[in-house]
């Protein structure tokens, strides 16, 4: 086995394309491991941690490229490298060909595209908070995608962007839909009344993906940044958000997404609501439903039933058909559970979207489940000792970063879960394996490619369920998704908060058992 | 643009960073435009910090440098001897590009250059004896650039050397700069020996006095308008001044001869200017000198008044930190070397000329000359490309230095160090490459980027040049 590396100083790729190449040297013949990565701290604690490491790396800094191969021989490693060079010239030839040349500022940017109103930033959190400074002061709205950006950073972006009366959404933005236009990781839903301020992106995008499925729409959806709400950053945004989509004609419902904001935020948000004129629907998972009613909210236990109640109030419907709905399902679920047959005694939900994996505990947790393990566990549940390894009923989030570190997100890049499908399955002590799949721009363009080959190889005696996150008018098309999923044998509901409440209930009848 | 109204408009969006997203609105038909971004170079937290703090009172600074650049307007308007003329010249003075070095660390064209015009001016009589007196502590070396010079290549300046007198005519200061000795084996290259010494002669005792007398007699020439006409006729004036030479011939020609009453004398002064593609070349730098230097003494200002090489060492000065020099080793050019030359034969980058392009010019300004872009193996978009990527780290667009192919825009000018330090960009800088030995001439060109250290120094300069002065303790 050899390791050779190469070092291009000046190059810059984004992580994206550096780890597309990085799987693309994989599958060279005589490969065993690759890497394209920039030369931070990290990525070369990394690199030596993965035996692909050489001397010379020692010197490459932030801004330098490293290109490393593991190889069973010398000439398969150069070629690699070779491969990668080339890889690396078309990536940058798309971005940039002929006499097109890309601004390297936002401020040419700005002067390139006249009337640039929205800048979307996703670059490594430290460094992202000084262009969306720059987008503020040259009067654009950000949506600050990059997450690890600075606390006090985040606070100081967002009094800016108060100050002069602009959007600061993020960090750690995921999700946002404007004027109709999905931005980052979001569906193509219905244009409507129904506007959203959300501090959880997959909880966004779950939310109106339903409604719109339900055939109502989205006026503007706004994400803030799970931090917006805790007590540093105050809810700024969140408090901005909602002023906005109270004077805003095009919106008449209004759905709050989060987790549980911290008091004094809830208190403010409550205050905001208090004049409301518009009906405010909160699906802050896990807070306490009176505390959320008192301050003039309707709250909504789950993401689903956020979604449905305003979809039935813009559709002029009782929100009592809505509650009605869901009972008449959870009898059909609890039914269904009962008839369950299957082998094995736990469930083992692998999410790519950390708002499910929330949601899915507390259902856990409502419907009396113990014996539960995550490795981003909610009160009563227990860490796992060994991220990699389940325990009892494991419920994982696949996006956190101890799985994410040098990786694209798991709804990008299916690899990783894949292999830990496989796992769960060759474990006789599983019964079910609950999974997540958001469709939508940014995420896989076919999951249904990706994961039926790999049910299909697991044992018969598993079963799976799992929830779609999308819509018909996503590029990767909804139906086509669940037409190939059910036929591959996967059990498929219409939201993550089913598809974890039948899991829950097929749990508990084995607890039982 | 409030919240309301975006809920009300069209969505223009500026993606910077994953390129995916940008194809996603792509689909959606929403116009957006992707940001080529790199990270920033690392520089001392604290020294940004201390920038980034004094924004407000750094764009005053730069205001008014700016506006001292753009309202240059420099113009050739005699000569004279060097010893008459340049403010601090003595006989035992030499002056050389780039920022200050002692003899023993000088390269070979530079001390090629010492020993030839030491050989020139009388004080010594052999090679050997020129080099113990420069290295003996006789000889002051000062830059160029702190005698309101600047030199190409080794940019040797002696005192009875004739020299261009160029007054920025806005501020009415002046800037200098010696004759053109053509290509091979010459003084800025390191030449030296009878022959160098015969043409630097014939130079002091033919040429200059036709000059003079010409220029006397049309009063003055106008610069400006002159590199302007050249950039719309294919020159930047820095590796290509063919055009520029030729408008300057026009001007100067029939006034050489209606000064010389011998025609075989003014024929041999017109075909030595003819003969010399770069004879603008000094003019160009001159003026470009006259312009920066009327833009130093801006307190707190991050715009570029000089970049310069010495052959060991790469220094830029600021408008606003006086007289420091920021430096870092001069880089081997990775340029294109004439057949039978490499890259071992190279010298590291040596010469004033870069002033061109803190002025705006040479490679800011490449654009306008594809001509010297082809020569050096690229393309004509290559050349706009270049030029483009200027804009990104200057503070403004010229207002007479116009680029035809970008529909008369102004060419990138004021290199702002602070933009060079977080977009990562560094100067480009189009030059030719000397032999590392003394005197054999040009081996290559090419179009360089300016190495990053001495930006990284001159922003910590800069840093502590705006920092608060810290309280005095009151006993």
């Amino acid at each position: 086995m050899t390791v050779q590396g190469e070092i291009r100083t000046g190059l810059y790729f984004d992580s994206v394309t550096l780890m597309l190449v990085g799987r693309d040297l994989l599958a060279i013949e005589h490969v065993a491991d690759a890497a394209a990565v920039m030369a931070t701290r990290e990525n070369k604690a990394i690199l030596r941690a993965s035996g692909l490491w050489t001397g010379p790396f020692e010197r490459a800094g932030d801004t330098d490229l490293i290109l490393a191969v593991k190889a069973e021989t010398a000439a398969a490693a150069a070629a690699a490298l070779a491969a990668a060079a080339g890889r690396l010239q078309q990536a940058r030839t798309r971005r940039e060909t002929g006499e097109q040349q890309l601004p390297a500022s936002i401020e040419s940017a700005v002067r390139a595209l006249p009337g640039a109103n929205v800048a979307l930033i996703s670059i490594a959190g430290r460094y992202a908070a000084e262009p969306a400074r720059q987008a503020l002061e040259a009067g654009l709205h950000v949506m600050l995608f990059s997450d690890n950006v600075p606390l006090d950073s985040e606070i100081a972006l967002k009094r800016l962007a108060r100050q002069k009366g602009l959007l600061l959404m993020g960090p750690d933005c995921g999700t946002a839909i404007l004027d109709g236009v999905p931005l980052a990781f979001a569906n193509a839903v219905n244009r409507g009344d129904i506007g959203i301020v959300a501090a959880a992106g997959t909880g966004l995008q779950e939310v109106s993906s339903v409604l719109s499925n339900q055939g109502a729409g989205v006026s503007q959806a706004i994400g803030t940044g799970g931090r917006d709400v805790k007590r540093e950053v105050g809810g700024i945004m969140f408090l901005e958000a909602l002023a906005a989509l109270r004077d805003d004609p095009g919106t008449r419902v209004i759905v709050l997404i989060s987790k549980p904001p911290h008091e004094t935020v809830l208190r403010r948000i409550g205050e905001a609501v208090a004049g409301m004129p518009k009906p405010v629907i909160a699906a802050f998972l896990g807070a306490d439903e009176d505390t959320v009613r008192q301050y003039g909210m309707i709250p909504a236990a789950t993401l689903e039933e956020a979604a449905l109640m305003a979809a039935a109030i813009s559709q002029g419907r009782r929100a009592e058909d809505v509650r009605q709905f869901l009972e008449a399902r959870r009898r059909g679920i609890r039914e269904e559970a009962a008839r369950f047959t299957g082998s094995g005694k736990y469930i083992r939900g692998l999410f790519s979207g950390g708002t499910f994996c929330a949601e899915a505990q507390l259902i856990f947790r409502t419907l009396g489940v113990d014996n539960v393990y995550s490795n981003v566990p909610l009160a009563p549940f227990a860490p796992l000792a060994d991220v990699w390894k389940s325990q009892g009923h494991t419920l994982i989030d696949l996006g956190d970063d101890a799985f994410t570190v040098g990786r694209p997100h798991p709804m990008i890049d299916y690899a990783l879960r894949n292999r830990r499908i496989l796992e769960e399955a060759g474990d006789p002590e599983t019964a079910v394996i609950l999974l997540d799949v958001v469709l939508g721009y940014g995420s896989h363009p076919d999951p249904a490619g990706e994961l039926v080959p790999v049910i299909a190889a697991a044992p018969k005696r598993v079963a799976f369920v799992c929830s779609i996150t999308g819509t018909p008018q996503d590029p990767q098309d909804r139906g086509r998704v669940e037409t190939a999923l059910a036929a591959a044998g996967v059990r498929v509901f219409p939201s993550n908060a089913a598809a974890a409440e039948f899991a829950a209930r097929i749990a508990g009848a084995r607890g039982a058992r | 643009m409030a919240i309301r109204d975006l809920f009300q408009s069209e969505l223009r969006v500026v993606n910077l960073g994953l390129p995916m997203f940008k194809q996603s609105l792509d689909r959606c038909g929403v116009p957006a435009i992707d940001v080529d971004w790199r990270p920033p170079v690392e520089v001392d937290a604290q020294a940004l910090a201390a920038v980034t703090a004094a924004a407000a009172v750094i764009e005053r600074a730069n205001e008014k440098a700016i506006q001292a650049i753009l309202n240059g307007r420099p113009f050739l308007i005699g000569m004279a001897q060097a010893r008459d003329v340049i403010p601090g010249m003595t006989p035992e003075t030499i002056l050389h590009a780039g920022p200050p070095i002692t003899w023993e660390r000088m390269c070979g064209p530079m001390r090629g250059g010492v020993i030839g015009a030491l050989l020139y001016e009388g004080m010594a009589a052999t090679p050997e004896e020129a080099e113990r007196l420069a290295a003996s502590g006789a000889i002051r070396f000062a830059p160029c650039h702190g005698h309101q010079a600047a030199g190409p290549m080794a940019g040797i300046v002696s005192s009875s050397m004739p020299v261009f007198i160029v007054c920025n005519e806005d501020r009415g200061n002046l800037a200098y700069a010696t004759i053109n000795e053509g290509l091979g084996k010459v003084l800025r290259y390191g030449a030296y020996g009878p022959e160098i010494t015969a043409r630097l002669r014939w130079m002091e005792q033919s040429l200059y006095p036709a000059l003079a007398r010409a220029i006397k007699r049309l009063g003055r020439i106008d610069l400006k308008n002159l590199i302007a006409q050249a950039l719309h006729m294919g020159d930047e004036v820095h590796n290509r001044n063919r055009a520029a030479t030729s408008l300057l011939f026009r001007q100067l020609a029939p006034a050489i001869v209606r000064g010389e009453p011998d025609a075989e004398q003014a024929a041999q002064v017109l075909e030595f200017l003819n003969g010399n593609d770069h004879f603008f070349l000094n003019l160009s730098m001159a003026a470009s000198k006259a312009t920066l230097d009327a833009a130093r003494g801006h307190a707190g200002s991050s715009i570029v008044v000089a970049m310069a090489r010495n052959g060991a060492d790469f220094g830029i000065q600021l408008a606003g930190t006086g007289d420091a020099w920021f430096t870092g080793p001069a880089p081997v050019p990775d340029a294109l070397y004439f057949p039978g030359f490499t890259r071992d034969d190279a010298n590291p980058d040596i010469g004033d000329s870069a002033i061109t392009e803190t002025n705006g010019l040479g490679g800011f300004a490449i654009a306008a000359s594809p001509a010297i872009v082809q020569f050096v193996g690229g393309t004509a978009s290559d050349a706009l490309r270049y030029t483009r990527r200027m804009y990104e780290i200057t503070a403004a667009e010229n207002n007479v230095y116009q680029i035809p192919a970008l529909d008369f825009r102004g060419t990138p000018t004021g290199i702002d160090v602070r933009k060079v330090i977080e977009r990562n960009i560094l100067p480009v800088i189009d030059t030719g490459v000397a032999h590392k030995k003394a005197g054999i001439g040009q081996v290559g060109a090419g179009i360089v980027a300016a190495p990053v250290k001495p930006f990284e120094a001159a922003l910590l300069g800069l840093a502590r040049a705006v920092a608060p002065c810290p309280a005095q303790e009151t006993l």
